[in-house]
């Protein structure tokens, strides 16, 4: 402002009346009220790492709601050849997440993979890096790029008529080998009697491949007449494989129907309509460890926030009855707190399976024995809310108008409490998981035979395969320590929110 | 005299929550149906024997009886049942003890200070990149189980690396330097919680202390920054922080049950575990007691030195 205006003398006609005909008092403000939850909220989003982590939370919530549901494989699905196979995130994923991991082998391996690959035309060979000397000198090694899915190359399976005939039908409508003929089993090595993939001559009990002058293998297919006990040699009537000149038995008759030799990653094409693809590889009894995190998240999940709804409820009730009386029923039941808080929890968990596992099932008693002293927090926080506001004139006043206990318990002062209440529902889903996880990978709480299956299971059933498959054991450890810094940060973050005074106060 | 009433008072009240808790369990444990007998005639007669002498076919309330006689008198827990057939569960106990205590005690020699020195590095680097950094690492350990970082410590240390064996030595030589080495995968692990959970506190506990009006004091009167933290800010932060330490030195006896598990000490943890499996109640009893009286005796004991500590603190009001 360059001219100033002389407030001292300004002359008195040069005032005008405002609002003479408006009654202001009355009158709603211009902007919009912020409500406490707006005016949270609008806290929490400034927040970056709780948004965040709440958006993380959200995915894994998807994550695990939706796999089950469109996961192709079963909750039952078991597949014990494709055990451990590495995880692969698409059918034709190559270079970075494709199921193959690098490997040094020696010669025999070597030969018996490139059996594989040469008869069924899915080479385990992904990539060859070169040869090395054995630390002795004596034998070459081979750094290779193996496929754990197409190593399992062929298998022997046990077919009804009815099975062998609808898969040599889906041979012929489809082009694709799937049965390969049968080996003679006196000519396979002696220390690796049943196993399918010997398909070449080989010399000694290990299997060391037998090749011809010209270094290619030399096959032991069983040919008309060759080996004792063939039968029903018409039967096959379907693809037969390059240099067959119809001689090649393809089946074997036993008591049931008929065993086979499929290339099994064909055969589980055939069963299932899609190649075989485990986005985090299987467990060591062949689940698809994807879909088995899925149903172990969303148990967690489901009992942990069914947990902390029962301790939301029954804590805000019991905190508000004895914060709002206090006297000596606040003292009996703090007494009570008192006992029931000194049990350890390893201990009422234990006991709950000990009694009620066989008569209500192993899930509902780990909820009891959750709720039994879940909600004891809960109701500390409201109690202390209640003996803040117990006594303020707001209170009085409704009181004098005539309200009851019960109303003012939970229209008047309750509501205050609210912010604290939830945030200490959301805090305590992290610890519920945690724990959850912990008493199922200790195998107090067996949930075996209730038909899902845990996190803390997945847990203890990778530890075994750490030194092996360290990835049964990944997926599961890095899901749940996410799941719990997001839940934890997630958690801060409405405590900051509902309670801005508390801010980056420890606990 | 006033502490000693209080404490007196603690420790009767404290007695008598363990009492409650113990016959409830003791309740529950003998509702549950009697295992069975092993199909050794001689420890079938023992254990035979030693249920009559018990009273097992009394009322439950009469077996309570004879049972706390023979716990008081005779420090009597009962035998092995289905486990450690026929002995002492009072000389297996024993057995399982020290490993469970030494671990605890080097994992707590090892991580109270750093757990400290962090704590005070964080809060005099308040809002500075070093305090971000350590706080960020105090939420993450705070937040993850131990059991997973136990098995990451396995896997890089143990497999990986292959510095350390993945199990501790077999054997008793609890104190030779081969057993020590091969226990220190389940030192870290146990050690991570502990830091975190001491660095947090430490620093909240320093940062409010050092915005306290008494630092400006000694501050203005010429005391250089390290001097006036060192002798008023630390002194007083120390107050909140000694009990929790006391604490911890108590639950420390408890073990932990996961990180036992994983790295094959044979503690006091994985016998309980063993208990639970094969349904042994009397191994379960005594350590239900054991676990309970470890749990109340930390919090009763971190409440009284908060008293002797601080005799600003108020006797009784801390809950």
């Amino acid at each position: 402002m360059t001219d100033k205006i002389e407030t001292g003398n300004i002359p008195k006609e040069k005032f005008e009346f405002a609002q003479r005909e408006q009654a202001l008092h009355d009158v709603k403000l211009d902007t919009k009220p912020i409500g406490y939850f707006r005016d949270a909220f609008n806290r929490f989003k400034r927040n970056k790492g709780s948004v965040v982590s709440a958006v993380i939370i959200l995915l894994l919530l998807l994550y695990a709601i939706i796999t089950p549901i469109f996961s192709p494989y079963s909750a039952t699905f078991k597949d014990g050849f494709y055990s451990t196979v590495l995880p692969k995130i698409s059918a034709k994923a190559n270079g970075f997440w494709d199921g193959t991991k690098r490997e040094r082998l020696g010669e025999i391996k070597y030969d018996y993979y490139s059996a594989v690959g040469q008869e069924t035309g899915l080479n385990p060979l992904k990539k060859e890096y070169g040869t090395v000397l054995s630390d002795d000198g004596l034998s070459t090694l081979y750094d290779v790029k193996l496929d754990t899915y197409y190593k399992v190359g062929c298998q022997f399976l046990d077919l009804k008529p009815e099975e062998y005939a609808a898969l040599m039908k889906y041979q012929n409508d489809n082009n694709v080998q799937v049965i390969y003929p049968m080996t003679e089993e006196s000519k396979r090595p002696t220390a690796y009697r049943s196993d399918a993939n010997y398909w070449y001559r080989t010399t000694g009990s290990r299997g060391k491949a037998d090749k011809d002058e010209n270094g290619n293998f030399v096959d032991i297919y069983m040919r008309d007449g060759s080996d004792g006990g063939v039968t029903d040699l018409d039967k096959y009537d379907s693809l037969r494989i390059d240099g067959d000149d119809g001689t090649l038995q393809y089946a074997f008759k036993n008591q049931t129907g008929y065993r086979v030799r499929v290339c099994y990653y064909r055969y589980f094409e055939y069963v299932n309509g899609f190649e075989p693809c485990f986005v985090f590889g299987t467990t060591g009894n062949g689940q698809d460890l994807f879909g088995a995190l899925a149903r172990g998240a969303r148990f967690s999940f489901i009992l942990a926030i069914s947990v902390s709804l029962i301790n939301m409820i029954i804590g805000a009730i019991f905190g508000a009855i004895e914060g709002y009386y206090g006297g000596a029923l606040d003292l009996v039941m703090e007494r009570f707190v008192e006992i029931l808080s000194g049990v350890p929890f390893i201990i009422l968990a234990t006991l709950f399976q000990f009694h009620l596992s066989n008569k209500v099932g192993v899930v509902p008693s780990l909820l009891f024995a959750f709720v039994l002293t879940g909600w004891i927090g809960t109701a500390a926080t409201v109690r202390t809310q209640f003996y803040r506001f117990k006594h303020q004139e707001y209170v009085l006043a409704a009181r004098t108008l005539g309200a009851k206990d019960a109303r003012l318990m939970f229209r008047h002062i309750f509501p205050n409490s609210l912010g604290t209440i939830i945030t200490s529902s959301v805090l305590v889903i992290p610890g519920v998981i945690g724990t959850e996880s912990m008493l199922s990978y200790l195998n107090i709480v067996n949930l075996e035979g209730s038909g899902t299956t845990s996190v803390g299971a997945l847990l203890s059933a990778g530890q075994g395969l750490m030194s092996t498959d360290p990835h049964v054991l990944l997926f599961p450890a890095v899901f749940l320590a996410l799941l719990m810094i997001c839940f934890n940060l997630f958690g801060n973050g409405l405590r900051d929110a509902f309670n801005p005074s508390l801010r980056g106060s420890g606990e | 005299m006033e502490m000693f009433k209080y404490v007196v008072k603690r420790i009767l009240l404290m007695l008598l929550t363990f009492f409650i808790i113990m016959t409830l369990c003791f309740i529950l444990v003998k509702m549950l149906p009697l295992t069975n007998l092993p199909q050794d005639p001689a420890l079938r007669d023992i254990i035979l024997a030693r249920r009559e002498l018990m009273g097992y076919n009394k009322p439950i309330l009469v077996q309570y009886g004879i049972f706390l006689q023979r716990v008081i008198l005779h420090w009597d827990w009962g035998i092995g049942e289905t486990m450690y057939s026929g002995r002492e569960v009072v000389d297996i106990f024993a057995e399982k003890l020290p490993p469970t205590i030494l671990i605890n005690t080097y994992s707590l020699l090892f991580s109270v200070p750093i757990g400290i020195a962090l704590g005070i590095f964080a809060a005099l680097k308040k809002n500075k990149w070093q305090d971000h950094v350590v706080s960020t690492g105090v939420m993450i350990l705070v937040s993850v189980p131990s059991f997973v970082y136990a098995f990451l410590v396995q896997y890089v240390l143990s497999f990986e690396l292959n510095l350390f064996p993945f199990q501790i030595n077999s054997g008793t030589a609890w104190l030779s330097p081969s057993m020590f080495f091969s226990m220190i995968p389940a030192i870290l692990s146990l050690s991570f919680g502990v830091i975190a959970g001491l660095t947090r506190f430490t620093r909240a506990e320093l940062t409010e202390v050092l915005t306290g009006e008494y630092m400006l004091l000694a501050r203005a009167k010429g005391l250089t920054k390290g001097q006036a933290t060192v002798r008023h800010a630390l002194r007083n932060a120390m107050v909140p922080i000694l009990p929790m330490i006391i604490g911890q030195f108590i639950s420390i006896l408890g073990g932990s049950l996961v990180i036992e598990q994983i790295f094959g000490i044979p503690g006091v943890g994985p016998l309980y575990i063993q208990a639970i499996n094969v349904r042994d109640y009397n191994f379960f009893m005594m350590l239900s007691a054991f676990y309970t009286f470890i749990g109340l005796a930390a919090t009763i004991l971190v409440d009284i030195s908060y008293g002797f500590i601080d005799p600003r603190i108020r006797m009784g009001s801390r809950k």
